[in-house]
């Protein structure tokens, strides 16, 4: 075989494993727009409708109406904002600490908050942090949803990486035309680092989104509730029913996500990779 | 100012870690101490008790074998599938960037959405996996309620889950792997195979390290949400893995001394990882 034929057959088998593996990994999001524009006569249709044939859009009405979306999107807005902003504060303040200052106690401080990167504490100590939430009377509130996750060794650790990336020079300079640290920190280090602090906000947006375990333990009504809850909520209120409706409340919680994914994935890729990559 | 400026920068974010992970981390090795009555009202000090009655505990014994395999299995598949799609998606073959996004979607997805999903490919009646399942291999299964089912069908929600973040990784520490050594490999005779797991997959080596302890987290942890959606545990308990087990105690049957022995348990083993984390990651360190 001559080389050019080997090299069109080499991309020929490439092309062909992954339009099947790509078909296969978006699969489910387009089954589940599918079936979320299905009319309840033929959901049950044999065999399963692989693309849209109808557009139902009336299981979107109803998953609004079995499930109070509105308000739990509200929710997961408020609480997704809430934390992604707090993140971005501590995290920027912290890093700024580590990476510009030399002070008593900087090594135990920074071991004391790498300790915790693999330290899910919302899902592994949740019976006392429970207990405290009830003791704060946090219970049912956005507080409870919000506080403890706004600061984390991983967004710390990822501005001080960034910032030590500024030369020191510049800090000097600052100082000699008689701009203090503060001034130094809000008028140069943040706008120096706008698309590290841009990309780290859309990663901790998405993670606040997808948050399950904790609020489904600190919400009980319905009202402070998320919409990830909320489609646990549609499946058991539906389960063996109608596939149209959880489905069109599966597409409801997921859209946001996969927005922001699809319109900033480029800086997405860049920042997520910078949180491994750089050691 | 310079003086007291970085304690008090750092004042936030150790006020919440404190608060909401030291504290609550000191409680829970307390209470695993504590035998508490169901309401709450009487606790009684048992020392290492609720410890030992774990560990003569089957359920208990039974999720943590649970957990070994499901992390173990899908890590290992979402490492290799990862690694492999990563490779075909640096070729430059026309479409890589279609393929990618693609690819890359289900990241931006909940676990509890992906466990939602394919509670829905897999049903017995509208499920289009279940029926291509059936078309293919005369497989007519209720997927979440039957042994061994259900476990497969948590590694496919898994899988599909944490593969795209290892793909990203990949495709980035590929690209950066020096042109000139490979061409040189090639000069030298070394075929594609050879190349790839010759030399490619040991210069990456140190992503694979670090996907492999995020892995695990996320297979331990926020494997909750895909388990509380697609089995809820069963059947019989046979996909109760150790963070549904310790949900269930500390929740659902509000023991909560032998739940706190689970967390602190679950937080040894935290603390392992990351010991074996910044160990290997100090070494590195050293010989770059």
């Amino acid at each position: 075989m001559k080389k050019s034929t080997r090299k069109l057959v080499n991309t020929i088998i490439i092309e062909i494993i992954l339009i099947t593996v790509s078909f296969i990994f978006i699969m489910p999001v387009i089954l589940a727009i599918t079936m979320s524009l299905q009319p309840p006569q033929s959901v049950f249709s044999f065999p399963p409708k692989f693309f849209p044939t109808a557009f139902h859009i009336q299981n979107y009405f109803d998953a609004f109406k079995t499930v109070p979306f509105a308000r739990l999107l509200l929710n997961s807005a408020i609480v997704s904002l809430a934390i992604t902003l707090g993140k971005l504060v501590t995290g920027t303040l912290a890093g700024y600490a580590f990476s510009n200052f030399r002070f008593a106690g900087r090594g135990l401080a920074f071991g004391f908050l790498f300790a915790t990167l693999f330290l899910p504490a919302e899902t592994i100590m949740i019976v006392p942090l429970f207990s405290l939430m009830n003791k704060f009377g946090w219970v049912n509130t956005y507080w409870a949803l919000t506080i403890p996750f706004m600061a984390s060794a991983t967004n710390t650790f990822l501005m001080r990486q960034q910032f030590m990336t500024i030369p020191l020079s510049l800090e000097d300079a600052a100082r000699i035309d008689g701009a203090g640290p503060i001034k130094y920190f809000l008028k140069i280090l943040l706008p120096l680092s706008k698309s590290i602090i841009a990309g780290s906000a859309i990663i901790n947006f998405v993670y606040s989104w997808n948050i399950y375990l904790w609020p489904l333990i600190v919400t009980m009504e319905d009202k402070m509730k998320t919409v990830q809850i909320g489609v646990k909520m549609l499946i058991d209120a539906e389960s063996a029913n109608n596939w149209g409706i959880i489905m069109a409340g599966t597409m409801v919680a997921v859209i946001p996500t996969l927005v922001v994914f699809f319109l900033l994935q480029n800086l997405f890729v860049k920042s997520l990779v910078g949180t491994g990559l750089k050691e | 100012m310079r003086k007291w400026l970085p304690y008090l920068l750092l004042v936030p974010t150790f006020l919440i870690i404190v608060l909401f992970i030291y504290y609550p981390a000191v409680e829970a090795f307390r209470m695993s101490l504590y035998r508490v009555s169901t309401f709450g009202n009487k606790t009684t000090f048992v020392g290492i008790q609720n410890y030992i009655n774990l560990f003569n505990n089957e359920q208990y014994l039974s999720s943590v074998k649970l957990t070994v395999i499901y992390v173990g299995l899908s890590v290992t598949l979402s490492i290799f599938l990862g690694f492999i799609i990563a490779m075909l998606l640096t070729q430059n073959v026309p479409g890589t960037k279609l393929y990618r996004t693609f690819l890359f979607a289900p990241y931006a997805i909940s676990p509890a959405i992906a466990g939602t999903l394919w509670t829905f490919l897999l049903n017995p009646v509208v499920g289009h996996v279940n029926y291509v399942f059936m078309k293919l291999f005369g497989l007519q299964v209720e997927w979440l309620t039957s042994k061994p089912y259900a476990f497969y069908a948590l590694i496919f929600a898994t899988v599909w889950k944490i593969l795209p973040f290892n793909m990203i990784f990949y495709i980035a520490s590929i690209q950066n792997v020096s042109g000139d050594l490979l061409e040189a490999a090639t000069l030298d005779g070394a075929g594609v195979m050879k190349k790839t797991w010759r030399i490619i997959f040991p210069l990456v080596s140190p992503i694979t390290f670090y996907l492999v302890i995020m892995n695990i987290v996320s297979t331990m942890f926020t494997s909750f949400a895909i388990v509380d959606v697609m089995t809820k545990g069963g059947p019989g308990g046979y996909t109760t893995n150790m963070i549904y087990r310790l949900y269930l105690d500390a929740f659902t049957y509000q023991k909560r001394g032998p739940a706190s022995a689970q967390s602190v348990i679950m937080f040894m083993i935290m603390v392992v990882v990351t010991i074996v984390y910044f160990t290997v990651a100090e070494r590195r360190v050293h010989y770059q």
